[in-house]
């Protein structure tokens, strides 16, 4: 019965409203995050042309998630737009996140292993697990 | 930043993610290199999907179940793409993509089959509670979904796409939703812009632990992107379908178009 009472309490309906409600949050934050070091590291650039015209990869430590969390302690700004753009890469994945807990709520295993399925397929990702 | 902001604004109304508008844009107008412009779209394209979906999924459009399922395929297939990058000559794939693309426009073109609603329910998606309403002017109305199993592999074809281009392959989403599954287009579409974010976080994870994302060139396209995407799902609600679709046939054509062109000349 409890069962029954947890599906009425966590409809699908109410699921999409909490996933929606932290999606606009991860998306806001990430921007604002993003825009303010984006002025910072305009302002230290300079108006200077960058140089996209060649590829030469990015500097070790702004290329896995432990790296830019590294580098955020020296205050850079390149660094904190990284952290900005991971904030925003992580709404997707709260999002997968926050279903999956709402179909926990509601009793559907079904739905509860598909989450997490593609939440491990996320972390492994991130995790750089697939280029090493 | 206007051409982001562009992007994300047809992107969000025809649930194609925008990211097909800026890589071309950012190579061929500002002779980026193309890995820094993969690396860039795909952040863009996360924020056009989260930004839009933000605003459907409180409407009540989304599936979350379908977009769920299929993501399983997304996510492997974009893993897979975003893998396979490096070892495929992107000029051969961009113009077999772009072929690809042109017949999809024509599709989309056609009218819909107008049997859809009375044809056999899949008893898979039955199984996977997956059939749903949607609201219209009159009130909720149901849908049955067809083609599961069909509509998965497509899905695994779509993440390949989106991993190895850094598009978010909203294109291939909604054909697979609109024609194998028979979902109603909006459901489609936002559902495919649900999917996008997800399936652009999973090859974006491979992309930046390769280097490929700028954060000097990230920054512009992701707030120019978000900016226009806000737009375009708040016009949503009010457009028709009619003119949706025909909306995304050209733009089809146009990315087509330009794909073949510059895969031809050696450019991408």
């Amino acid at each position: 019965m409890s069962r029954d009472g947890g599906a009425r309490r966590w409809t699908d309906e109410r699921i999409e409203k909490l996933v929606g409600n932290l999606l606009r949050a991860g998306v806001l934050i990430s921007a604002a995050v993003v825009l303010v070091s984006g002025i910072c590291y305009l302002w230290h650039a300079g108006t200077g042309a960058a140089e996209y015209h060649f590829f030469h990869g990015e500097p070790s430590p702004l290329n896995s998630v432990s790296g830019i969390l590294a580098s955020l302690r020296t205050l850079d700004c390149r660094a904190s737009i990284q952290f900005g753009i991971l904030l925003l890469m992580a709404t997707p994945v709260a999002r997968v996140a926050a279903a999956a807990l709402g179909f926990y709520l509601q009793g559907d295993r079904t739905y509860v292993v598909v989450s997490l399925a593609v939440l491990a397929i996320l972390a492994l990702s991130l995790s750089g697990y697939w280029v090493r | 930043m206007a051409i982001a902001a562009l992007a994300g604004f047809v992107g969000a109304l025809t649930g194609l993610g925008g990211g097909i508008i800026i890589t071309p844009a950012l190579t061929l107008l500002f002779g980026v290199d193309i890995r820094y412009a993969i690396g860039a779209t795909l952040v863009g394209v996360i924020a056009t999907s989260s930004g839009a979906a933000a605003a459907y999924v409180r409407e009540g459009y989304t599936n979350i179940r379908i977009g769920l399922f299929l993501e399983i395929a997304t996510t492997l297939g974009a893993i897979e793409g975003a893998i396979l990058a490096t070892a495929v000559p992107t000029s051969a794939l961009a113009v077999i993509f772009g072929t690809v693309l042109l017949y999809s426009a024509w599709q989309t073109a056609r009218p819909g089959p107008v049997s859809a609603a009375a044809a056999a329910p899949d008893p898979l998606a039955a199984r996977l509670r997956m059939n749903s309403t949607y609201p219209t002017p009159e009130g909720p109305r149901a849908y049955q979904v067809q083609g599961v199993g069909y509509g998965f592999g497509l899905m695994a074809g779509a993440g390949a796409i989106s991993g190895l281009l850094g598009i978010g392959s909203g294109a291939f989403k909604v054909l697979a939703m609109d024609r194998a599954m028979k979902l109603p287009f909006k459901v489609s579409t936002t559902t495919s812009n649900f999917m996008i974010g997800v399936t652009a976080a999973a090859s974006a994870g491979v992309y930046l632990n390769r280097g490929y994302i700028d954060p000097g060139l990230a920054m512009p396209v992701m707030l120019g992107v978000l900016a226009g995407s806000s737009l375009g799902a708040r016009l949503l609600a009010a457009a028709r379908t009619k003119v949706l679709r025909a909306l995304f046939g050209l733009v089809l054509v146009f990315i087509a178009i330009q794909m073949i062109y510059s895969g031809l000349k050696g450019a991408l």
